[in-house]
């Protein structure tokens, strides 16, 4: 692998690796249940939660590790962890 | 279905633990400080999980030199951009072994120059890049690779290094301490610290489920405890004085330890009464030197 000079790397190239593949459990969101906070947004340590145009919540599960923090968080409980099966 | 792109400055796909404290504080201080942003990183975790070379989950200019002398670096920045009449705003991220041991006279030397800008310390209580050893900022009786619990020794038997005294001490203008259980908070603290000129300090609690042992998913509901209990106390200073404190209904601090597995040889094989007993009155030190109890009016029967 050749060095770039002062070994730089292009912003964001780290979306390059899939994360989704370290999962376990997967978050499942309950629009109906929802109240659009976006505590889940705020509080996911990859920010791979986005908000779609109707105002809720969606995980990217490209990224999503499953850690389970926007479950655990959520006020209205929208969300629950399910094992996967791959 | 058309999605709004969370535009975040610290990007998915780096590769920190699911559930990982330091970097969701890392995704809250870029979002609070903005695009017009140098980040200045020491040796540590976050260097190593958001910074795999060729890959950086970065969206900022990031630089990283070395272990200790991340101030100096972000010290030549600012008086570069200052000498090209530049307006970007410089921020350390380090963590508390960069912060509290290692890093200490670069900082010590940056503070007392006063150059223009914002050290953040994201605080995972020990050295957690290489396999937790303990640091400066360990608390009293946490069972790390270099102080571990047995038949001899509780584990750590230093208390908690005071670090912002350390640094109002050195005259800056604005240290405070936050949490990631409370990110609105925390951030408004990183834009209060990026906008008050001179050398500020924002000391952010990040627990580490793999360092303390625990569920990923719990991350913030530990933060949350550290600071219900009263062994983490969220504050500001401004001048050397504390303007702001985060005031709680305290709980016992074994509320806080029995969640982690640093702290499980307080509990198992028996209940240690007098170690606990000593954590406790850290808490009840804390309460009483920052005043973060809220005072319950006693219920009418």
């Amino acid at each position: 692998m050749a060095l770039a000079v002062g070994c730089r790397a292009r912003p964001g190239k780290s979306r390059d690796n899939k994360t989704g593949s370290w999962r376990v459990f997967k978050p499942i969101f309950d629009h109906e249940k929802c109240s659009k906070c976006g505590m889940c947004r705020t509080l996911c340590p990859e920010g791979c939660i986005h908000e779609n145009t109707e105002g809720v919540f969606d995980p990217d599960y490209a990224f999503c590790k499953g850690c389970g923090i926007c479950a655990a968080e959520c006020p209205k409980a929208a969300i629950t962890m399910k094992q996967e099966e791959k | 279905m058309a999605e709004k792109k969370t535009c975040d400055l610290f990007d998915c796909g780096h590769r920190a633990c699911g559930g990982c404290g330091a970097a969701l504080s890392a995704r809250l201080v870029t979002e609070a400080a903005g695009p017009e942003t140098i980040v200045v990183a020491s040796t540590g975790c976050m260097e190593v999980f958001s910074t795999p070379y060729p890959e950086t989950a970065w969206k900022v200019p990031w630089i990283h030199s070395l272990f200790e002398n991340a101030a100096a670096v972000a010290s030549g920045i600012e008086a570069a951009l200052k000498k090209q009449g530049r307006k970007e705003k410089v921020v350390i991220m380090a963590g508390d072994g960069a912060t509290f041991d290692i890093g200490m006279i670069c900082i010590s030397g940056a503070f007392e120059r006063g150059h223009d800008f914002t050290y953040i310390c994201y605080d995972n209580e020990a050295y957690m890049n290489t396999g937790i050893q303990r640091s400066g900022a360990t608390p009293y009786d946490a069972s790390t690779t270099t102080s571990p619990a047995g038949k001899v020794s509780f584990g750590n038997k230093r208390p908690k290094k005071d670090m912002p005294a350390i640094l109002a001490a050195h005259g800056a203008p604005y240290v405070a301490t936050a949490s990631i259980a409370y990110p609105a908070d925390l951030m408004q603290k990183v834009q209060k610290a990026i906008n008050t000129p001179g050398p500020c300090y924002v000391q952010v609690h990040a627990p580490c489920c793999t360092g303390w042992g625990f569920e990923g998913e719990q991350t913030i509901a530990i933060a949350k405890l550290a600071i219900e209990t009263g062994l983490w106390v969220n504050f500001e200073m401004v001048d050397g004085t504390v303007t702001k404190v985060k005031k709680v209904v305290r709980k016992p601090v074994t509320e806080y330890l029995k969640t982690q597995k640093r702290f499980r040889h307080l509990f198992k094989p028996k209940l240690q009464e007098a170690e606990i007993a000593h954590i406790q009155a850290i808490a009840d030190k804390n309460a009483e030197k920052y005043g973060i109890d809220i005072k319950v009016p006693p219920k009418k029967e």
